[in-house]
């Protein structure tokens, strides 16, 4: 097997492309350095000088204006200059190839990418050919991983429930095309969580999750007993009528999070999500507004969370 | 090789001349690691009103290009505003002058100070910048290759001490 | 051109005879008699066996010329010591009339390097409604019928397609996939498929549609041919099939007897093949079910794919691996770590394929074609792309090192390979 793309030869973050296969060390390092990252967003200036004169391109070659526009705020506070290219409607109808597309923007001295692409591993294609100097991220890529996220999701577990290691985790919902579950699990069991349940519909669970660490429910109602972090996942508009389930309304009723469901978790279990929330299908509204609702403060925790991944691996 | 200056002899000397200058508005800062340790002892010693400010000057280190990120960087806290305020600025020992220049950056991103004094317990000179101390513990000659570094004891006794530079 | 090879270690799985001797090559076949040589081969401390018979290696002719030409397939088939092949159906257009057929065996004729064997499409265009003129398409040269890799969905079309091929006796070649299991998938659906994200192609997507074609075997008594089997519960369904006394046979792709899911890594589009690598248990069933007969034999399942088509994401990239230059190695590497004798290795690759092929090559025996290969089994040679001759570069051995290196290569008494 090859070396860990992601590290260089010290072992050092050079790329970040999945959670898993990181030492914690590594993952301790980022929340760490994101906390300090949290107090500068805090400030009046919210901005340092670290990646000045920097240029980080944000590859998408496939839509995503939340996620880029989180990516682009901490790299603007980290002083770095931004290109936002939204591949999707430009080079790549045009008929350019993935690799051309990159080589054009290396060519126009680019330090960092941020790549989100619709296919599994897209980034790892683009971290083997950039040349030695330049860094890439992985916003997401097909169903495989969607490391700071993982990362953002980690940090708002840690900052509300300090040790992961007794704690009861469920991530619920569509897991089998789901690149959050996956960088979220291999996080929770290398931070030594305890017990990381995957609860949803066999449909809905990848073929042998139960080699990612995770243990299977495919009734919430026991699968969210005495849980301290409950992760609702976003359900496609596509997946909802068809093959996989019958319909929105069949799903909410046996996987979506309600008041009366949470209760059974722990009086001070926490409830999250990536986002865009689907109220009504996966989440009430009750709950995604309620006092356990964790789901804003995701939101700001992943600026501190990818200006603290940009700049460790930036300065690798 | 002349013998270190003892780290505890300093401090009520250096506490006394601060003394002489601090009002109760003034609000002291302490740069991690050892500036830190430095300036708990001096806040308490001077029984300054105003909270211990303190800094981890990470994120404004001119040499970021070539040493990539430091590892575990503390957050800062300001607790108290800064804006047309006096400052004493706490580092434990001075050398070439930078690691006060990124300090000075990450203030003025919190405010602009009626005035800014350096304190250090010890001096090494080897200046690169144009910057001193207004009040220094010792003049602390340290041979080629070596670095003067502030060490506490479990007992919270400070010392200097001698390693090699990395 | 008479022809002697002189004092190799003689293999001829056939017959099981393994000894240092010489063969005598007169008027393009083996010959008995000692006769007058005009060309010597020295083939000492070298193995002397018939030539390698593969039976599936894309040739890319017609319509695929950007990724490989006759001339350049031809070219790697003896440079592996490959001396006939049977190729698929899958070019554009598909061989599905006889004018397409005759062309391609005319062009391979032309070239006089390996014996090409044209598999015909079984349905119009792969398309799996009508049915070829499969009379037409014998008489032009084809040796049997396939869909490829483009599986056949329609179960009523599928029945009669085998019931129309065992009315003229012709043999169907085919890869057991359900159309819509497999629909979508890139990858074994299991634990590394999980792991990386990748649509999954369920192990039961072989034995559903296996299981459909053993029963229409039972109700046409066609003469089936599987292949690329892939899990091992599609070995022991075989290993049933054979033991009732059906008329199958069955062919695994080399890489698959080496490879697992565990290879693919992190996303190497090398290891992105058809069907996918499953597991490792799969993989340690199936090179035990070559071992034991039950698959009889290997084939390289030669796929050249421009560099283009390889540089994508996982999902994005074209299936399949180069082979023709690595199969005599890959197999030979097999046969050792399951320590068979190397008669029985080779049988897999010669005799056998053979045998279902219908040819009298693949055996060295008076009388019988004199294709044949020369190979040192001990020297080591590294996969590197200029080390290959096929146009197709693309192989998850790139940057390994591999024992087995062909020194001369013989197709009808003519040395059409050599090299010192």
């Amino acid at each position: 097997m090859q070396r860990n793309p992601q590290l260089n030869a010290s072992g050092e973050l050079q790329h970040l492309l999945s959670i898993e296969g990181l030492p914690r060390e590594i993952l301790l390092q980022i929340l760490d350095t994101a906390e300090s990252f949290a107090g500068v967003t805090e400030r009046e200036v919210k901005k340092v000088p670290l990646l000045r004169g920097k240029s980080v391109f944000n590859l998408f070659f496939e839509a995503s204006t939340r996620t880029r526009t989180t990516f682009e705020i901490a790299a603007k506070r980290l002083s770095a200059d931004v290109i936002n290219l939204n591949i999707a409607v430009s080079s790549q109808s045009k008929g350019e190839s993935l690799l051309d597309t990159v080589a054009n923007l290396s060519a126009m001295q680019a330090d960092l990418f941020v790549v989100r692409h619709a296919s599994s591993g897209a980034p790892y294609l683009i971290a083997r050919h950039v040349k030695p100097h330049e860094h890439v991220i992985n916003a997401g890529d097909g169903r495989h991983a969607h490391p700071t996220q993982g990362l953002l999701d980690l940090y708002t577990i840690r900052h509300y429930k300090q040790d992961f290691s007794r704690l009861t985790v469920a991530i619920v919902g569509d897991l089998l095309h789901s690149r959050v579950a996956r960088s979220l699990i291999h996080g929770l069991t290398t931070l030594g969580v305890p017990e990381v349940r995957a609860i949803g519909p066999q449909t809905l669970l990848p073929a042998g999750v139960e080699s990612l660490g995770v243990r299977v429910f495919h009734d919430m109602r026991s699968g969210l007993r005495d849980c301290d972090v409950v992760v609702m996942l976003r359900l496609q508009s596509e997946r909802m009528n068809g093959a996989l389930l019958p319909s929105a309304q069949e799903f909410f009723k046996h996987y979506g999070l309600t008041a009366e469901k949470l209760a059974l978790a722990r009086p001070d279990a926490i409830v999250m999500h990536p986002g865009p929330m689907n109220r009504g299908v996966e989440i009430d509204s009750s709950v995604a507004d309620g006092p356990h609702s964790v789901i804003l403060p995701q939101v700001t925790f992943g600026i501190a969370v990818r200006m603290a991944v940009m700049s460790i691996v930036a300065g690798n | 090789m002349k013998k270190l200056p003892d780290a505890e002899a300093l401090l009520p000397g250096l506490a006394a001349e601060l003394g002489a200058r601090v009002s109760p508005a003034t609000a002291m800062i302490g740069l991690y690691t050892g500036g830190a340790w430095l300036a708990e002892r001096l806040h308490a010693l001077l029984g300054l009103k105003q909270p211990l400010g303190l800094m981890d000057i990470a994120f404004y280190r001119d040499d970021y290009a070539k040493e990539g990120l430091k590892h575990d960087p503390k957050r800062t806290r300001i607790p108290f505003e800064v804006e047309g305020r006096d400052l004493l600025l706490v580092d434990d020992v001075l050398y070439t002058g930078r690691t006060v220049r990124a300090a000075m950056n990450e203030l003025f991103d919190y405010g602009r100070p009626r005035s800014i004094a350096l304190v250090v317990l010890a001096d090494r000179g080897g200046r690169q910048l144009p910057i001193c101390a207004q009040h220094c513990g010792a003049q602390v000659e340290v041979p080629e290759g070596m670095r003067l570094r502030l060490k506490r004891a479990a007992d919270g006794r400070l010392s200097l001490e001698l390693e090699r530079a990395a | 051109m008479d022809l002697l090879i002189r004092g190799g270690r003689v293999i001829d799985p056939a017959s099981g005879r393994d000894e240092v001797g010489d063969v005598f090559v007169s008027e393009g076949k083996i010959s008995e008699k000692k006769i007058k040589a005009e060309k010597t081969i020295d083939a000492k401390g070298l193995v002397v066996a018939p030539g390698l018979i593969d039976l599936a290696a894309r040739l890319r002719e017609p319509g695929y010329e950007y990724k490989a030409t006759l001339e350049s397939e031809m070219d790697a088939a003896v440079a592996g010591g490959v001396t006939s092949l049977a190729c698929p159906p899958d070019t554009d257009p598909p061989l599905d009339e006889p004018g397409l057929v005759d062309m391609l065996r005319r062009r391979a004729k032309a070239l006089s390097r390996a014996r090409v064997y044209p598999v015909g499409a079984l349905t119009v265009k792969l398309a799996g409604e009508r049915l070829t003129e499969m009379a037409e398409l014998a008489e032009a040269g084809c040796v049997a019928f396939s869909q490829a890799n483009a599986p056949l969905a329609d179960t009523q079309v599928l029945w009669r397609a085998l019931q129309y091929a065992a009315t003229f006796g012709f043999a169907v070649w085919l890869r057991a996939e359900d159309r819509w299991l497999g629909r979508d998938g890139v990858a074994h659906d299991g634990e590394v498929a999980t792991r990386l994200g990748l649509p999954g192609i369920p192990s039961f997507a072989e034995t559903i549609a296996l299981a459909t074609l053993l029963q229409l075997v039972r109700a046409t008594g066609t003469r089936l041919h599987l292949c690329r089997l892939s899990t091992a519960v599609g070995v022991d369904m075989v290993r049933a099939a054979k033991k009732e006394g059906l008329p199958v046979s069955c062919d695994v792709g080399i890489h698959h007897v080496h490879l697992s899911e565990m290879d693919l890594g992190y996303f190497d589009a090398h290891c992105r093949l058809e069907p996918p690598l499953r597991s490792q248990r799969d993989r340690d069933a199936l090179a035990a079910g070559l071992a034991d007969g039950t698959i009889d034999c290997a084939v390289s399942d030669h796929t050249p794919v421009d560099e283009d088509q390889k540089q994508l994401p996982f999902a994005e990239a074209e299936p399949g691996a180069t082979g023709l230059e690595l199969l005599l190695p890959l197999a030979l590497k097999w046969g050792e770590e399951r320590k068979l004798p190397l008669a029985a290795a080779l049988a897999r690759v010669t005799s056998e394929p053979a045998r279902i092929l219908g040819v009298p090559s693949g055996r060295i025996q008076p009388g019988a074609p004199a294709d044949l290969v020369v190979f040192d089994p001990q020297l080591l040679f590294r996969v590197v792309p200029e080390a290959l001759r096929s146009q197709g570069k693309n192989s998850p051995y790139l940057g390994y090192e591999l024992a087995g290196r062909v020194r001369a290569t013989l197709v009808a008494g003519n040395v059409v390979f050599e090299q010192p």
